[in-house]
């Protein structure tokens, strides 16, 4: 054991009450009544592992250092300051950041070290570098596509999986003769390319259902590189950041895949969107709906006891949430009992609905989960769909031959009436045909979520009192 | 680096982990994307690699590549503490005083 020099020595204790900070501060995230302290203990680990290594004695020029402090913090800002509607795009545009820090500093590193690397650290600064690059153009694209800038469509074509997968093999082969032959220091940037092009495929058959999941696993991809860098370094602080984030996507692109019944292999190398068959188009007739005006179902509304909301990424995109809260004030005043269901893949990004229905003002224990709502839908009066489509679809359910048979499902079909707001009777995303619109029980609800629910708040206001 | 070192820091990022998948295990779905934009915030620590790369001025294509690893990484500080205070800040329960 060689001794530390006392500054070193402080450092590694700064950095260890760093880490100590991080996972206090996620495990404060556990509840919402604790969980903005779990922030202030992140912001106080990184001010003294920043801090600290800032006094670090092999710093010699600090030009480079504080001009990118102060236009890292002047991007910040207003990336911390965007609306809410757009937190998925910059989750997304984080994981870009995050991503292309770690592989800057793996470039970097290699050009400090090679030729002589040794083998295993020649092997996590590749792992590093493949899964930093690959995660930075992947995020990008991401947030590109749910900005709209790119389209939103999934673009698939014969073959894709196997084009992907050997992109993605020959970056790995050509970093495993990196590994044994550190001398052909030009495959180095060959790799980099390679991955960079592998995380610009990896999104291109992803569609707007699909990403939840896509999140998730960059965001678990982006802590895994971090976490190499922290190999590559030797940095035991880094490691443990890189590995609590990588855990945390781990743990929501399970989630995920399971709420939409993929199997874990078929998300974890992005082998999403190819198997829905848009088979629902074909041979269905014109079958009978029950539409209703917004003032008969203000009516039926006002006369239940028990209401459950669904809400969909439909009402983000039409931004009703202010509405629905409108009608949540509304239905609560006249004694109503109004709960929220919220399917773990609404939306976007894991979460989403919470924060757009939080920002609206909701009480946050009037959010339940599947598995909370699920039980209430028997005892539920009318259950309202806004902008949702799949995740309410009973064939998955009970229709085996259905493309999403065994997702699991908001049992919204079980309440005594169903509504849904729709724009009009066009299959949702994965091109499925819904059962639960022609049921007997069924109201169809035609137009713009955000007009709609605001006619049934008039109605409502102007019905009573 | 030495093969001690090497052996200890696989020992970090394993238990690390462990700790990672029990905590966050038990983060409500409600938090989810907090969540994500926090342990994004976290992740940024790679910071204090690149500063020390940027720094150490060892060569001229470390300190610009180190120097824009710190303008990604600082951005993502900064703005991930912020929208996930602001957005944990919106949560609010109805026992207290909300009608």
């Amino acid at each position: 054991m060689n001794s530390l020099a006392g500054s070193d020595l402080l450092l590694q204790i700064i950095y260890l009450l760093a880490a100590v900070l991080f996972i206090l501060s996620l495990k404060l995230m556990s509840s919402p009544k604790t969980a903005r302290h779990g922030v202030w203990a992140g912001e106080v680990g990184m001010l003294l592992a920043i801090v600290g290594t800032l006094l670090h004695h092999g710093i010699v020029d600090y030009r480079g250092i504080s001009m990118g402090l102060v236009l890292g913090s002047i991007i910040g800002v207003p990336l911390g300051l965007v609306h809410m509607t757009a937190v998925p795009q910059r989750t997304a545009l984080s994981h870009a950041f995050g991503a292309l820090c770690v592989t800057l500093v793996g470039t970097s590193e290699f050009y400090l070290r090679a030729p002589n690397v040794p083998p295993f650290m020649m092997a996590v600064l590749s792992a590093e570098v493949i899964l930093g690059s690959l995660t930075f153009t992947g995020s990008l694209m991401a947030a590109g596509k749910l900005e709209e800038v790119l389209p939103q469509r999934p673009i698939t074509y014969k073959g894709q999986n196997f084009v992907n997968l050997s992109v993605l093999a020959i970056a790995v082969a050509g970093a495993a003769v990196l590994v044994t032959h550190p001398g052909h220091m030009r495959l180095f940037p060959a790799i980099l390319g390679i991955s960079l092009l592998f995380g610009v495929l990896m999104i291109i058959p992803i569609g707007g259902a699909d990403m939840p999941t896509v999140m998730s696993l960059l965001n678990s991809y982006a802590g895994l590189s971090a976490a190499a860098m922290g190999f590559v370094l030797d940095s035991k602080l880094l490691i443990i950041a890189g590995a609590l984030d990588g855990a945390s996507g781990f743990i929501l692109s399970v989630n995920m895949s399971k709420a939409m019944n993929r199997s874990f292999s078929n998300v974890l190398f992005g082998a999403f969107g190819q198997e829905q068959v848009a088979k629902g188009a074909a041979g269905q007739e014109a079958k009978p709906v029950k539409s209703a005006t917004p003032e008969e179902a203000a009516a039926i509304l006002g006369a239940a006891s028990k209401v459950v909301i669904v809400p969909g990424y439909g009402m983000a995109v039409a931004q009703a949430q202010h509405k629905v809260r409108e009608l949540y004030d509304a239905l609560t005043k006249r004694g109503v009992d109004v709960k929220f269901g919220i399917h773990p893949v609404a939306g976007r990004m894991p979460g989403h609905m919470n924060v757009l229905l939080a920002e609206a003002d909701i009480p946050y224990d009037k959010l339940l989960d599947m598995e909370d709502i699920n039980p209430e839908f028997p005892q539920t009066d009318v259950a309202l769909v806004i902008g949702a489509n799949d995740v309410t679809n009973p064939a998955a359910r009970n229709d085996p031959s259905s493309p999403i048979y065994g997702m699991p499902i908001l049992d919204v079909d079980k309440a005594r009436t169903v509504m849904v707001i729709k724009r009009g009777m066009s299959p949702g995303f994965a091109g499925i045909d819904n059962p639960l619109y022609y049921l007997d029980k069924t109201l169809m609800l035609f137009g713009d979520a955000k007009s709609f629910v605001g006619d049934i708040v008039r109605e409502l206001g102007g019905g009573h009192s | 680096m030495v093969q001690s070192d090497l052996v200890t820091d696989l020992y970090v990022f394993i238990l690390a982990a462990f700790i990672g998948f029990e905590v966050i295990r038990r983060v409500s779905p409600l938090l989810h994307t907090p969540l994500m934009s926090l342990t994004n915030a976290l992740d940024a620590i790679a910071v204090v690699g690149a500063i020390i790369l940027a720094g150490e001025g060892k060569s001229t294509l470390a300190t610009i590549l180190g120097t824009i690893a710190i303008v990604a990484a600082t951005s993502n500080i900064v703005g991930g503490f912020l929208i996930t205070d602001r957005m944990l800040k919106m949560f609010k329960t109805s026992r207290p005083t909300k009608s």
